[in-house]
């Protein structure tokens, strides 16, 4: 321990950490590399006994393919269309609930809270039986509003458990403050308490939006028979069928799905690695 | 206090007001769907009683037919086994990859979160289809690699096709999704961890696993045990990877219990014991439920 280290000491001792760290991100980026790689690939290219691991020629046909599938459009639109009406309710209904935990002492906050972290764990899996018998008995089969009501539910328990966070971090004495100057309480919160409330609703939006967004079951086992209102995730794991082995072609519509979801992500990456983890949010 | 709380007197009905959206959502979408099935698995309810209704009670017949099944049986052992390996490998390689990025320097540790966070947002459906595009027999790169570096009989390989195979690339494909969400939270917990613990346990003369026994683990023990429970779970999401790749296939070998549910309601149309095994897993599922809960609010304290 005496001796003075060396500059190559010390890259030596730390080699095998090094090492690992190249392993993981090799282990986490190549399988999204070798999905965005193969989508821009020649598909002589594709099916070669010899891939490269740097395409040799580059191509936009397999995109061109993907979004001139047949209802490309379509699906793309409902699934924008039930993720953003799933996610508005989701906010606005725990806005609600959120401010009710936060600032006011109520019998059954406890219980109500309770509910909701039960709730954050309903088991999906395992309602998707009567949910399907429900939804046949109510004549809600194969139409958009069942997949947001059930999108609805499945992000709301999470969104009242962030807000509430996000609510209890405000002081209160700013809204009072407000509430002297001649302001109502829901003008107070709308005016002082809601702006400040902007970064944690758009990160929880952002959150239900992936949850909504990357949603398979329910929007497989609900929408059957009416081809038109199937969304992105249930298209995707069909493309197989539709195009055979174009694999190229199944990269490129695998690509265009992921990526709102990814972009998202990065820019989220910040409040990803706080405090988000404790809330138990699966990607 | 202050007068934004003052003003919600007890007996005001304006909070009530505002939670009523949310506990109507709990009770129509969650609660009946769930009382709904308890219903169903103690009646007799097929094709028919589906489309015409009027089904009738049964008890628990359902139940006694299912315990009753081998099939059933061998569904149990292999979603366990199945939620052994997936929690065991994600919780080693998590803690692991943890440790690793904490004695990163500060541009490699940017790289490894950066590259974690990636992958936690790639959406399930494109990963599995990604996943069978790398293990698929006749141009998939796991094969040609293998191949080249000598495993003549990988060549043409077909991975679905063989129960055990199939069965490990849902693994690999759940451990692959499941690692960045435990390795970041648990990294987490591990910045913050006093620097001065750790030298005092070194000028003490202890090693690096010592440490960690003695030191480390004792102090992220409650965030460990949060994603343990958090993982064991979450195994029953697998669902959607296995259904998507496998249908429960080849023959059963990728069948747990949702997919089993699901196969037999669905495709079998016998509603009456698909609801009885989801209600069977719903039991299962709660004791780990409980331990989560627990392990939960002493971590959050008397924020409830």
């Amino acid at each position: 321990m005496s001796h003075p280290r060396s500059p190559l000491h010390r890259v030596l001792r730390r080699l095998p950490l090094n090492a690992a760290a190249v392993l993981t991100v090799v282990i986490c980026l190549f399988p999204v590399y070798w999905m965005v790689t193969t989508a821009f690939k020649p598909s002589t290219d594709i099916q070669s006994y010899d891939p490269r691991l740097i395409p040799r020629a580059w191509t936009l046909d397999h995109f061109h393919e993907a979004v001139s599938a047949d209802g490309f459009g379509l699906f793309w639109r409902n699934s924008i269309l039930v993720t953003l009406s799933a996610v508005l309710l989701a906010l606005l209904v725990a806005l609600g609930a959120a401010y009710a935990v936060a600032r006011m002492r109520w019998r059954g906050r406890r219980q109500f809270m309770l509910a909701v972290f039960v709730a954050q764990m309903a088991p999906w899996e395992s309602l998707i039986i009567p949910i399907y018998i429900i939804s046949r008995d109510t004549g809600m089969l194969d139409r958009l509003p069942t997949l947001t009501l059930v999108y609805f539910m499945i992000t709301l328990p999470f969104t009242v458990v962030v807000l509430r966070g996000f609510i209890a971090g405000i002081p209160p004495e700013l809204e009072e403050a407000a509430q002297v100057d001649g302001c109502t309480r829901a003008g107070a919160f709308r005016r002082v308490a809601f702006p400040l409330l902007a970064p944690g609703l758009m990160a929880t939006s952002l959150f239900g939006f992936i949850t909504a967004w990357n949603e398979f079951t329910y929007a497989n086992f609900l929408i059957i028979k009416q081809q038109d209102s199937r969304t992105l995730p249930v298209w995707l794991s069909s493309f197989q069928s539709t195009f055979g082995t174009d694999w190229g072609a199944t990269m490129a519509a695998a690509t265009l799905f992921a990526l709102p979801a990814l972009i998202i992500f990065l820019a989220l990456q910040r409040h990803v690695t706080a405090g988000l983890a404790s809330g138990g949010v699966k990607g | 206090m202050s007068t934004v709380r003052e003003r919600s007197v007890p007996g005001s009905r304006l909070p009530y007001l505002l939670i009523a959206p949310a506990v109507l959502g709990m009770l129509y979408l969650l609660l009946y769907p769930l009382a709904r099935a308890v219903l169903i698995s103690l009646q007799d309810f097929r094709l028919r009683q589906l489309i015409l209704g009027d089904a009738d009670f049964v008890g628990l017949r359902n139940y006694r037919t299912l315990l009753g099944d081998p099939v059933f049986w061998e569904v149990v052992r292999r979603t366990f086994v199945f939620m052994a390996v997936c929690v065991v490998a994600v919780m080693v390689l998590s803690t692991l990859v943890a440790l690793m990025t904490e004695r990163l320097g500060r541009a490699a540790r940017t790289v490894v979160l950066s590259s974690l966070v990636l992958v936690w947002a790639v959406p399930v459906v494109a990963a599995t289809t990604v996943f069978q595009w790398l293990f698929h027999s006749e141009f998939g790169i796991v094969n040609e690699t293998l191949t080249g570096l000598g495993f003549a009989s990988y060549e043409g390989y077909p991975w679905f096709a063989h129960g055990g195979a199939a069965f490990g690339i849902v693994v690999v494909l759940i451990v692959w999704q499941s690692v960045p969400f435990a390795a970041i939270t648990l990294y987490s917990a591990l910045v913050t961890v006093p620097a001065e613990l750790y030298e005092s346990a070194r000028m003490d003369g202890a090693g690096a696993a010592r440490v960690f026994r003695s030191v480390t683990f004792p102090l992220i023990r409650p965030i460990f045990m949060l994603v343990l429970s958090l993982e064991v779970i979450w195994t029953f999401k697998a669902f959607v990877q296995i259904w998507v790749m496998t249908r429960g296939g080849p023959g059963e070998a990728t069948t747990i219990l949702p997919v089993y549910a699901v196969q037999t309601a669905l495709a079998g149309q016998r509603y009456d014991l698909g609801s009885a095994a989801s209600i069977l897993t719903v039991l299962l599922m709660s004791g780990v439920l409980v331990l989560y809960f627990r392990q939960l609010f002493r971590q959050e304290g008397e924020q409830l």
